[in-house]
């Protein structure tokens, strides 16, 4: 499979190499350890495997067969064939980390574009080329914040309204370090807003982390927040879903220090989970203390106008343990994909989706709050998801929703044992309105039953 | 000619693609929370489709020719992995539906943990870590959690010999290790020595690369292995280099207690032009309980008839989340196609042929090109890109020659104990016919070298853009179009 070479050129070769047989070649591998029997399936012509992949497949039930109302951090998005036309180009998917700039501007270009349309999205003055997801971006700006103050400050102000896998993450990277991460503590008012975060800030706050929208759904104006913080000589990130960026205030309006995302919304499928894209944007005065590809303009020994990656010195491949992050491979291809989308969607169609997102959801909030024991768990503005108060625990109402072929939203009981029955409601622009009321109609059914 | 950039193509009021009408009624937008300007492009469909090809075409690439890129394993990467990938019961699936309707991903992954550790020797194994530099981050993490679960807080030492990559000491010190360089030897393996004297006991563990990168494998493993263990301390594998060992030698068999797997370079998921990747990591049996969260198992056993419930579950002393949901998935799908195409025996075959493929060049340019540790290399070696007689020569010349020649130049300055360092990773799915034609161009570039060595100085000649200026890149750091830069005039 894939090994081109016939009998007489693996003869050619050993002979040139001085060896009769292949096996010649491990000789240093210890005898006991060498040719391992591997208790593996037979191998599969393409034709066969094409054919299991495909009853693997089908195994799933996939959005395809199901009405999704679930989000959660996860969005299920329409993507224009454009995209996926770009990323099937062998010229993109198969090339290597643009090392070779003379042989590699597409691939840094398309970055560049990508730092652009993300500087413009989030208003922020630069972007890199990317982290692997919103979870990591987050932990990625807790080591950052932490070299901005270099060591002295040590604490992280934790809003209980980010992604629980992101405060999961981040407390993972920073396990056995001597930071201290507050405001997300069990019990903590989930009801309180942004301002119930400023008592902890203090002259050892690096940073304060908060959503938008948060994991609850709620958008909250963060200007008077970013203003203690900066107060307290502390950095503010702002977590974001970049879709939603097409209606709403930029977090860079608000004085976000770092913006970071989970760049899935932007035209990324759903694919179990990955891979998707990690958002990390700054203000210029931090761009040496951001980790990750940075791809920045100059002119080659032609004279012409090219990019080439850029503050390499800060990576790990140069400064070693000096580095302020091992990353070196991120998400280029899943860049690129977000970078086609929001060009071919463009200023209108990114505020379209966006704007379809919202009317769809406050559409489906107002339908069900119609229903007798259904209400919305807060007041607060939202954008396209939003806590549902249920009359019955939603693994429950789940399974009765999922025989009717609707996957229902996020059990928040799940990470916080206080929203009992409380279902987090994903809606997008995929929703039609029939399966909106179709939705309604189940949760009314269930509350009679 | 350049490419233009997206916000010069932008013309004010020219639509892209278009979302239908609402069918529902519409709400009052959120008060003071509305942004007024969103400055993106505004491109014509056909004008974007243009733009991204063409910029494609400004790239090298597997698909366009041979990258012999040491320590990268640039191999095809075949095209019905990226059918598998996309096909509808993969691609849409959201990572929160309940585990019953998405038994088909589940199992994909079970069985590719079980393969994975099958192939590599490990009780263990999360397919989480995002890419390599995360999986070696979960290993170091798990080795701290392994020591500080025993009460032996002291051992904060991470030894990493002088030929590894960067991430190693990198992941080390993000973890909160000290990092202890040790040297190699006269061969290429650790020097024992210099090994032995830092074996006390606060080592934590130590990362090695086998086949290092020098492309030679450790001749003492079992030494080193012992001397690290004997100290109390755990052994890293770094995977990278896998791509030689498959079905040769298992890392767990020989007493590595933690390895990551990059499936974009050994298990042929494309390289995406700087990712996504994809870094599951094995553990021996003593550290299973320690995986990140959650791992997939077998919830409920089948019966007859049945098959196994697969779900998802929390290992006992876990690390924890290293990322959101359960890893790069689309990478998995890709990785499962191409071990189920080659069964056993079909994954020995590749590591034959990519060690072969390596000793065959070695065997043909170690006359004109110097080979410092010159022994049958396992699937990369490297060799230096200068020459006595022609001083002026260093190995970017040689490396940006070779574009001229239609080659993608080989991992440069890397590994940094050899001196103008060349290290050629030709993998197992390039042909002798490729081979030939890539020492031939290094041949005449050596000729090159003395007889004409401004054209390797000025090279490259023959592609779209020449030698970059990366000093003015980092003084003027022009990062994006800048802000404002899509909005009207």
């Amino acid at each position: 499979m894939f090994i081109p070479h016939t009998e007489r050129e693996r003869e050619e070769m050993l002979l040139a190499i001085g060896l009769e047989r292949l096996e010649e070649m491990f000789q240093a591998v210890p005898e006991q350890y060498r040719f391992p029997k591997l208790n593996l399936p037979p191998g599969l012509t393409e034709m066969e495997v094409a054919s299991e992949m495909d009853i693997i497949a089908g195994e799933n039930e996939s959005l395809r067969d199901l009405i999704c109302f679930l989000g959660a951090g996860a969005y299920n998005h329409y993507i224009p064939a454009v995209v996926d036309s770009i990323l099937r180009r062998g010229e993109f998917y198969t090339a290597y980390t643009p090392y070779q700039p003379e042989i590699s501007q597409g691939t840094l270009q398309a970055i560049f574009d990508y730092q652009s349309l993300i500087g413009a999205l989030t208003g922020m003055d630069v972007s890199n080329a990317s982290h692997y997801d919103g979870a990591t971006a987050v932990a990625e700006a807790v080591t950052m914040a932490v070299a901005v103050f270099r060591d002295k400050r040590k604490k992280i102000i934790l809003s209980p309204g980010l992604h629980p896998h992101y405060r999961q993450t981040l407390r993972t990277y920073n396990a056995g370090s001597d930071l201290i991460l507050v405001g997300d503590e069990a019990g903590s008012d989930l009801q309180a807003g942004p301002e119930s975060l400023i008592k902890h800030l203090d002259q050892n706050t690096a940073l304060a982390i908060v959503q938008y929208p948060d994991f609850l759904g709620r958008i909250y104006d963060y200007a008077a927040l970013a203003e203690s913080v900066h107060q307290a000589g502390a950095l503010l990130a702002i977590s974001v879903n970049p879709l939603s960026l097409g209606l709403l205030t930029p977090p860079g309006d608000f004085g976000a220090d770092i913006v970071t995302g989970e760049g899935q919304p932007l035209g990324i499928p759903l694919s179990f989970g990955g891979p998707y894209l990690g958002i990390f944007a700054t203000k210029n005065e931090y761009v040496r203390k951001m980790a990750g590809r940075i791809v920045g303009e100059s002119l080659d020994n032609r004279g012409q106008r090219a990019y080439v990656l850029t503050l390499t010195s800060r990576e790990q491949h140069i400064r070693r343990e000096k580095a302020t992050s091992n990353i070196c491979t991120n998400q280029g291809l899943i860049a690129l994909g977000a970078s086609v989308y929001m060009s071919a969607l463009g200023k209108h169609g990114l505020r379209q989706v966006a704007e379809l997102c919202y009317h769809k959801a406050h559409y489906a909030a107002e339908q069900i709050t119609k229903l007798p024991g259904y209400r919305l768990w807060t007041d607060q503005p939202y954008f396209n998801e939003f806590v549902l108060k249920c009359p019955r625990p939603v693994a429950e109402i789940n399974s009765y929703l999922l025989e009717e072929g609707v996957l229902g939203g996020y059990d928040l009981s799940q990470d916080y044992p206080e929203l009992e029955n409380c279902m987090l409601v994903a809606v997008t622009e995929m929703n039609t309105r029939e399966q909106i009321d179709l939705l309604v109609e189940i949760l009314e059914e269930v509350s009679n039953d | 000619m350049t490419e233009p950039l997206l916000c010069e193509i932008s013309v004010t009021n020219r639509k892209g693609i278009t979302f239908p009408e609402p069918d529902v009624p519409t709400s009052p937008l959120p008060q003071g929370l509305v942004r007024e300007i969103l400055p993106l492009p505004e491109i014509y469909e056909a004008d974007v489709v243009r733009h991204f090809t063409r910029l494609s075409q400004l790239n090298y690439a597997i698909d366009t020719g041979f990258y012999p890129l040491g320590s990268c394993t640039m191999k095809y990467n075949p095209k019905i992995n990226e059918e598998t990938a996309r096909l509808p019961g993969f691609a849409a699936l959201h990572p929160l539906q309940p585990v019953e309707t998405v038994q088909g991903a589940l199992l994909l992954m079970y069985e590719l943990q079980q393969w994975l550790m099958e192939i590599s020797g490990f009780a263990g194994m999360t397919l989480q870590p995002a890419a390599g530099a995360q999986g070696e981050l979960t290993g170091v993490l798990i080795i701290r959690a392994y020591h500080a679960d025993r009460g032996d807080l002291k051992r904060n030492k991470i030894l990493i010999p002088d030929s590894a990559h960067g991430t190693n000491p990198a992941t080390s010190a993000m973890s909160g290790m000290i990092v202890v360089e040790i040297k190699s030897d006269e061969r290429g393996n650790i020097d024992l020595t210099a090994l032995r004297a830092q074996c006390d006991d606060t080592l934590a563990g130590l990362m090695l690369t086998n086949p290092n990168t020098l492309g030679l494998f450790e001749e003492n493993i079992e030494q080193v292995v012992k001397l690290v263990h004997d100290a109390g301390g755990l052994v890293y594998g770094d995977g990278a280099n896998m791509n030689a060992l498959l079905g040769i030698a298992r890392p767990g068999d020989m007493g590595i207690d933690v390895m990551h797997f990059n499936l974009h370079k050994t298990f042929s998921t494309p390289h995406g032009g700087g990712g996504p990747g994809s870094g599951p990591v094995g553990v021996a049996k003593h550290l299973v309980d320690f995986l990140p969260q959650p791992v997939v198992a077998i919830i409920e056993d089948g019966e007859e008839d049945l098959p196994p419930l697969y779900g998802f579950i929390n290992p006992a002393k876990s690390i924890g989340r290293v990322k959101s949901f359960h890893g790069q998935f689309g990478m998995m799908v890709r990785a499962y196609t191409y071990i189920r195409m080659h069964g056993a025996q079909g994954l020995r075959r590749i590591s034959e042929y990519a060690v072969l493929n390596a000793n065959y060049l070695l065997a043909r340019l170690r006359d004109t090109y110097p080979v410092p540790y010159d022994r049958i290399c396992m699937h990369e070696f490297v060799m230096e890109g200068h020459f006595a007689d022609a001083p002026g020569i260093r190995a970017l010349d040689i490396a940006k020659r070779l574009m001229d020649y239609k080659f993608h130049p080989p991992t440069n300055y890397f590994p940094l104990i050899v001196h103008e360092a060349l290290m050629i990773e030709p993998t197992e799915t390039e042909s002798k016919q490729t081979l030939d034609a890539f020492v031939d161009a290094l041949l005449n570039i050596a000729a090159e070298a003395r007889a004409n060595p401004e054209i390797l100085k000025t090279a490259p000649h023959d592609t779209p853009y020449g030698r970059l200026d990366e000093v003015k890149a980092a003084k003027d750091l022009v990062l994006c179009c800048g802000v404002g830069a899509f909005e009207d005039d």
